[in-house]
């Protein structure tokens, strides 16, 4: 069974006055403890799934399909109790979290919200998800601009894992780390994707990344998907003309160069 | 090959919260006339902070120790340099070896964290590209003192914020060619549309009356370098000017930064927190970590022999195209 069928989403906005298809016929399945990721160029619609699998943005036509429930139908508590199921983690946590909050506070919140633990439950529950990404329990009393970049993109997994999801939307989650902090956090994921069977809908631009951890990418180009399949099959040999320029232009570590 | 200019013993501490922060811990390092030379690191590690003080453009606030020694021709530092001829000449890259030989220019910009060399800023700040109005050039004392947008020219990563948002873009290349170059305005228009088809922005004469936020991010960016090559400037610096566009954008700009620099003749300096990236344009590579130069060498001795610990864990992290996946197909695939 899939966790997650999309079909035929679309999506259109009006740049200078007239239509333009952000999202353009796009289907796809993804199935537990599955990473499908989607690569483009900036504007191919990588995004703007994102979102309208959140459901933070309406689609104009097309299906929705979590854990086997009309997603797009759902509103009120339903809705809500579903989203406790579909957990994003950004680029930027800085951008998606209040700076004057602890690291505390952001764990404390969806453990209240999705009624996941009693009040004098939660701190044991914050310290077990501090712990579960890496991070030392001691880190709950400081403020989350305080932290390292790393940090506070394991505080941001903390959080996304906090009401037990099954699939986890990662945009561009690790694309502004430092390398080596980069592959740690992978580790990361990889480590509760194998633990927890989360499957994750995994954005990015870079193809090292994406060939670093999932198991099939969709490639798109200007809103449509222009190819798909498994991930390392496609980065070694795309077919499309977009898919050809990106493992192209990706810069490549040449050993015994002159 | 010899030197352009020659860092010795730099540093440069911060003050944050009351706290002094230091950024570079005494880098000595020449960067050669007509190379292309990468300074790669992560966050924190100070490549920012040396292009900044390679181009005085160090914030006031920021305690200068050692020495920036330029070494450029007479003809530089003061009028039109070789680039005011109406177009490109292939004879333009002989600049980088004609540079050489003359020490013309030696200068000091402080001392052991003496503060009395740094002065306000001088004159204008020159062209669009070249940052905001709290930055102060350091006043350098004795003879050829090179001037930013003229004999520097500098590519930020975020040309939103470098160009300025209420000037059309042919206007924003133009007065940087005026100012440096001594030419009236439709002349330095007339510089600006060969600038803008160097890039390679399709339809240039449009694109001289357009405004930023009318370009793609990548339109900027050409619009950004043909600012900073403006005045035929010795040196281009480039701070992770492709790391906010996406791949295959920055492919276009690195290959574009290439022609241009070879067309011209400059010298390179290329910031980059991308080791794979820097490889493909560089001569040399300087690794900084924590303020320090942990490893300079040829670009292939990096990669295939690199000597230093940091740099070998750089290069071990990097998720090239033909390195063996993380994930474990066997014990993650449903």
């Amino acid at each position: 069974m899939s966790m997650l069928a999309v079909s035929s989403l679309a999506k259109r906005y009006h740049r200078g006055g007239k239509p333009f298809a952000a999202v353009d016929d796009v289907s796809f399945e993804i199935g537990p403890a599955e990473t499908l990721a989607l690569a483009g160029p900036s504007g191919s619609g990588k995004s703007t799934i994102a979102r309208l699998v959140l459901r933070l943005t309406e689609p104009d036509a097309g299906r929705i399909a979590f854990e086997g429930a009309d997603f797009l139908a759902l509103s009120g508590a339903a809705l809500r109790a579903r989203r406790a199921r579909l957990q994003m983690v950004f680029q930027d946590p800085l951008a998606a979290f209040n700076p004057r909050a602890t690291v505390a506070r952001v764990l404390d919140d969806p453990l209240r919200i999705h009624n996941i633990a009693s009040r004098a439950e939660r701190p044991r529950r914050i310290a077990a998800l501090l712990e579960r990404v890496g991070l030392d329990a001691n880190l709950a009393t400081r403020a989350v601009h305080e932290i390292s970049g790393g940090q506070r993109q394991r505080v941001a997994i903390a959080r996304a894992i906090a009401t037990q999801p099954s699939l986890i939307v990662l945009d561009e989650a690790v694309s502004a780390l430092d390398v080596s902090v980069r592959g740690q956090i992978l580790e990361l994921l990889l480590d509760l994707q194998r633990q927890e069977r989360i499957a994750y809908l995994f954005i990015s631009h870079d193809l090292g990344v994406i060939r670093a951890v999932a198991h099939r990418v969709i490639i798109l180009d200007a809103g449509r998907i222009a190819e798909s399949g498994d991930a390392r099959a496609v980065i070694a040999d795309p077919q499309s003309a977009i898919g050809k320029a990106l493992v192209a232009a990706t810069p490549r570590l040449t050993r015994n160069r002159p | 090959m010899t030197a352009l200019l020659s860092i010795s013993d730099l540093s440069v501490r911060y003050r944050r919260d009351g706290v002094e922060v230091p950024a570079l811990k005494g880098i000595s390092l020449d960067v050669l006339a007509g190379e292309r030379l990468a300074i790669i690191g992560e966050s924190g590690s100070g490549k920012s902070t040396l292009a900044l003080a390679v181009a005085g453009l160090l914030a006031r606030g920021a305690k200068i120790g050692g020495r920036v020694d330029w070494f450029l021709p007479a003809s530089a530092g003061a009028k039109a340099p070789l680039s005011v001829l109406p177009d490109i000449s292939p004879s333009r890259g002989e600049i980088g070896s004609s540079a050489a030989g003359s020490l013309l220019a030696t200068s000091k910009i402080g001392e052991g964290g003496d503060r009395q060399l740094i002065s306000p800023l001088e004159g204008e700040m020159s062209g669009r590209t070249e940052g905001g109005a709290t930055e102060r050039l350091l006043l350098m004392p004795g003879g050829n003192t090179p001037r930013l947008g003229g004999d520097i020219g500098f590519v930020f990563q975020d040309p939103s914020s470098s160009l300025d948002p209420v000037m059309p873009v042919g206007k924003q290349i133009a007065e940087v060619a005026r100012t440096h170059l001594n030419l009236s305005w439709p002349q330095a228009y007339a510089k600006a549309a060969t600038l803008l088809e160097r890039v390679r922005l399709p339809d240039p004469d449009t694109a001289l009356r357009a405004y930023p936020h009318q370009l793609s991010g990548g339109q900027k960016q050409r619009v950004a370098v043909a600012a900073a090559i403006a005045a035929g400037p010795k040196l281009l610096i480039a701070d992770e000017a492709t790391s906010a566009l996406d791949t295959i954008v920055q492919a276009e700009i690195v290959s574009l930064i290439r022609r241009l620099v070879s067309e011209d003749g400059m010298t390179m300096l290329f910031i980059s927190h991308d080791i794979a990236l820097a490889a493909t344009l560089a001569d040399r590579i300087a690794v900084l970590r924590h303020g320090e130069l942990v490893e300079f060498g040829e670009t292939g001795q990096i990669l295939n022999a690199p000597r230093h610990a940091y740099t070998r864990s750089l290069l071990a992290a990097h998720l090239g195209l033909e390195a063996e996946p993380l994930l474990d197909r066997q014990g993650a695939s449903a």
